[in-house]
């Protein structure tokens, strides 16, 4: 298959359906609606369906219905309609269900506007609803990207069976970038659902989905399984990159659009001989802690920076990450405002030369 | 070779698609490229912009801070976009549409009366067609033949009745900008 | 000796956590009844709500789905859309759960004719939570939060549920029912085959709505529970067929 030029929300709708999703519940919201249109447009093409939902809140429960049906699902939303969906995310985590929840972020709090933000973070990252819960969050920054972690989202889903969360912004739905759609590997669609309810009809003795366990000892003890499931995403699921941090002293920390705009903020500091690099968290959560502590010690970095467009989230883990051996700093633009190379630019020389004047 | 453009009118002038048309010709000769509309309610009636990175390495960011070239189509538009082309940059203004001049010695300015001749070749909507006529033939970025490639691609097949008049605009395009040489 | 009364192997075979005098337990069995006679529990998936049923999952004798607070037609429309046509799909939900927390989930799927079976089990409370007003408490109730009684000028007036979804065209069957005398648990048991039946026939979205007893929160015995739904429900809620016309099947 050869390029294609498409817009973001477009490509993440493509690629799910490329991984074996044909089922989609969704509910309109700048600036994601693209990618309910194109579900609503490709979905009949290939067999699939597509349904608008009444609310976000009932788009994810239908959700948690078809995941119990064993079927791969998605829903998409924005940051207002992310946070409705919470509840049906805590259940489907509670629940062992396999499901994609795309988050094209937009600012906030509140209503916000519909411009594009990281402000949703520790939403996604730690928990974001009710009980002790995560979900795995993969964040792309250009379009083929999210080619391939629409898969992987798919993969992480139902091989460990839990809700994945597609983290992007305004800018990445909004976007046209050529990409290249790939086949699916077939183990890609090799997981057995032994446990779904589709009826006991050729099956054996009847199932049950739930997420209650009225006795404390056994909820504990199935939150003792879920923390452990949690344990080995965190040792097998890490995803992270690094740009021209070989021989960096400085280390930028940015995800998904705004790690684009510092790559070319530390393209500018490199051509002006600063030794300074990028590391781009990939999955936010789990988060690469080990990786940036390792490389901080390794090159015994002298800062970091982390770069959001939010007032300082991701900040946090990364202060956490490396416990104080390199101080953290942060600059941030959030309602809408998206940070210029040349403000990037300009923190990278603070780094080096203090405050300016 | 990096190009950055900026592209901004009222929404309804064809915006989008003259950005669109520039990426995928560029898609098409092998360079990587970028498209980044502004969106939400000011597409309804106000004013509009896309950004277009057309790129020989990897697009980094696709939000453009300075950029190399501006298209203005209002005046609104051109109060915005004017004081950020880069240094050496150039701004390509609907001299029809705005009134407005601009002052800076630093950059090149490109004045094309481009709904008149739009008009003059058959249709005044295809008045940004003109100017993309006149970009790649000041700034080589791409050719003609990519151009029309792209044109026939964001038309689609539902509009091919319009490739002609597209066409001939392209070329009224890049010969006003040879007459002003 | 001929057995004239088995255990329905709609459900299975275990203890309830229901009160003395609770309907649940009836409107359990009829369902159950229901899925066995129309050879139909193989092909069925439950979706159980939040309230005194979200334990019905222990109960019936089917693959059990369990939903968030109001959630369920918004639950069994994801298991619907998804899984082959033969396989039926219902709720079982309270009042509390149905037509406080989840009346958009219920009125939207009655409007998209869902091909589901949903069972409304309407008490005037809420059980589970300890007996406080639900949208259905009758004015003058007492519950633990309308101590003085619900007052139409503070806490406005009871929802007739299955009138207002009657109004959507995209209802195909909508019938209200009592359980609180052997009669009405046969129209009742009736009424819930034929909200079965028509999603087997392909009709379009089918409710039942029982009217049923809360001995504990209402603070009566069971046999004054079963006069108070017939003398203080039924005049409010009557009890009949309130729309049986498929939008889909007569291809309007």
């Amino acid at each position: 298959m050869g390029k294609v030029l498409m817009k973001g929300n477009e490509v993440i709708g493509e690629s799910a359906i490329k991984a074996g999703c044909h089922y989609f519940f969704g509910y309109p919201i700048t600036p994601q609606s693209e990618l309910v249109a194109y579900m609503a447009k490709r979905l009949p093409e290939v067999g699939g369906l597509f349904l608008q939902a009444e609310s976000e809140v009932s788009a994810i429960n239908m959700v948690y219905g078809a995941a119990s049906a064993g079927v791969r699902v998605m829903t998409s939303s924005s940051s207002p309609g992310f946070s409705l969906k919470q509840e049906g995310i805590s259940f489907l985590a509670a629940a062992n269900l396999p499901a994609v929840i795309v988050n094209i972020a937009r600012g906030g709090p509140g209503l916000g506007n519909i411009q594009p933000a990281q402000s949703d973070y520790f939403q996604v990252t730690k928990g974001g609803g009710h009980g002790d819960y995560y979900t795995p969050v993969l964040a792309p920054s250009t379009l083929q990207e999210i080619v391939d972690l629409t898969q992987e989202a798919f993969r992480i889903a139902d091989q460990y069976r839990t809700p994945v969360i597609l983290l992007g912004d305004g800018v990445l739905g909004q976007m046209m970038e050529p990409v290249e759609f790939k086949e699916t590997s077939e183990e890609m669609h090799l997981f057995e659902k032994d446990w779904a309810t589709t009826g006991t009809v050729g099956d054996g003795p009847p199932k049950t989905i739930t997420s209650l366990d009225l006795n404390d000892v056994s909820l504990e003890e199935r939150n003792r399984k879920l923390q452990e499931k949690y344990e080995t995403i965190k040792d097998q699921e890490v995803r992270v990159e690094s740009y021209k941090m070989d021989d960096a002293i400085y280390g930028i920390v940015a995800y998904g659009t705004v790690a684009r705009i510092v790559k070319s903020a530390v393209d500018r500091a490199r051509e002006a001989g600063m030794k300074v690099g990028l590391i781009r968290p990939i999955s936010l959560w789990p988060f690469p802690s080990s990786y940036i502590r390792k490389l901080s010690e390794q090159l015994q970095l002298n800062k970091l920076l982390t770069v959001e467009m939010s007032a300082g989230q991701m900040v946090e883990d990364v202060r956490l990450s490396v416990e104080g051996i390199v101080p953290v700093h942060f600059y941030g633009r959030n309602g809408g405002v998206i940070p210029t190379v040349d403000e990037i630019y300009q923190e990278i020389l603070k780094l080096k030369y203090g405050v300016m004047v | 070779m990096k190009e950055e453009i900026i592209i901004a009118g009222f929404g309804g002038q064809g915006v989008m698609s003259m950005g669109q048309i520039l990426t995928y010709a560029g898609m098409k000769e092998g360079k990587e490229v970028s498209w980044l509309p502004s969106y939400g309610p000011e597409q309804r009636g106000g004013t509009a912009n896309v950004s277009v990175v057309i790129s020989d390495k990897t697009v980094g960011s696709p939000i453009i801070d300075s950029p190399s070239t501006v298209i203005v189509l209002n005046n609104p538009s051109f109060e915005k976009f004017e004081p950020l082309v880069k240094a050496g940059g150039k701004l390509f203004i609907n001299s029809d549409l705005v009134t407005k001049k601009s002052e800076r010695i630093d950059i090149e300015v490109i004045d094309i009366k481009a709904t008149s001749i739009a008009d003059k070749v058959g249709n005044p909507r295809v008045a940004g067609s003109v100017i993309l006529g006149a970009y790649i033939e000041k700034t080589g970025i791409i050719t003609r033949d990519s151009l029309i490639t792209a044109l026939i691609q964001v038309l689609g097949v539902g509009k091919n009745h319009l490739i002609s008049v597209n066409e001939a605009a392209f070329d009224a395009g890049k010969n006003i900008l040879l007459e002003n040489v | 000796m001929k057995a004239v009364f088995e255990r329905t192997s709609g459900l299975i075979d275990r203890e309830t956590h229901y009160c003395p005098g609770c309907t649940h337990g009836i409107i359990h069995r009829l369902v159950g009844e229901v899925l066995e006679e129309l050879d139909a529990l193989e092909q069925t998936v439950g979706v159980a709500s939040v309230g005194c049923s979200v334990l019905s999952y222990h109960y019936f004798n089917c693959d059990m789905t369990q939903a968030a607070h109001g959630r369920a037609p918004a639950v069994a429309t994801g298991l619907k859309r998804v899984l082959p046509k033969e396989r039926l799909i219902f709720t079982y939900q309270g009042d509390g759960d149905l037509a406080s927390i989840g009346m958009g989930e219920i009125v939207h799927a009655a409007a998209r004719g869902e091909n589901i079976t949903v069972i409304f089990v309407n008490n005037a409370i809420y059980g589970m939570t300890g007996g406080q007003m639900a949208p259905t408490s009758l004015l003058g109730q007492k519950t633990a939060t309308t101590p003085e009684g619900r007052a139409a000028q503070t806490q406005g007036l009871p929802i007739r549920v299955s009138e207002m979804l009657a109004t959507l065209d995209g209802a195909s069957y909508i019938e209200r029912v009592s359980t609180h005398d052997v009669p009405h648990v046969i129209k009742a048991k009736k009424a819930i085959k034929k909200a079965f039946q028509n999603q087997k026939d392909e009709k379009g979205f089918s409710m039942v709505e029982i009217l049923s007893t809360c001995p504990t929160n209402w603070g009566l015995n069971p046999e004054e529970s079963m006069q108070w739904v017939k003398d203080e429900m039924v005049p409010y809620y009557p009890l009949g067929v309130y729309k049986d016309h498929s939008y889909k099947g007569d291809g309007v």
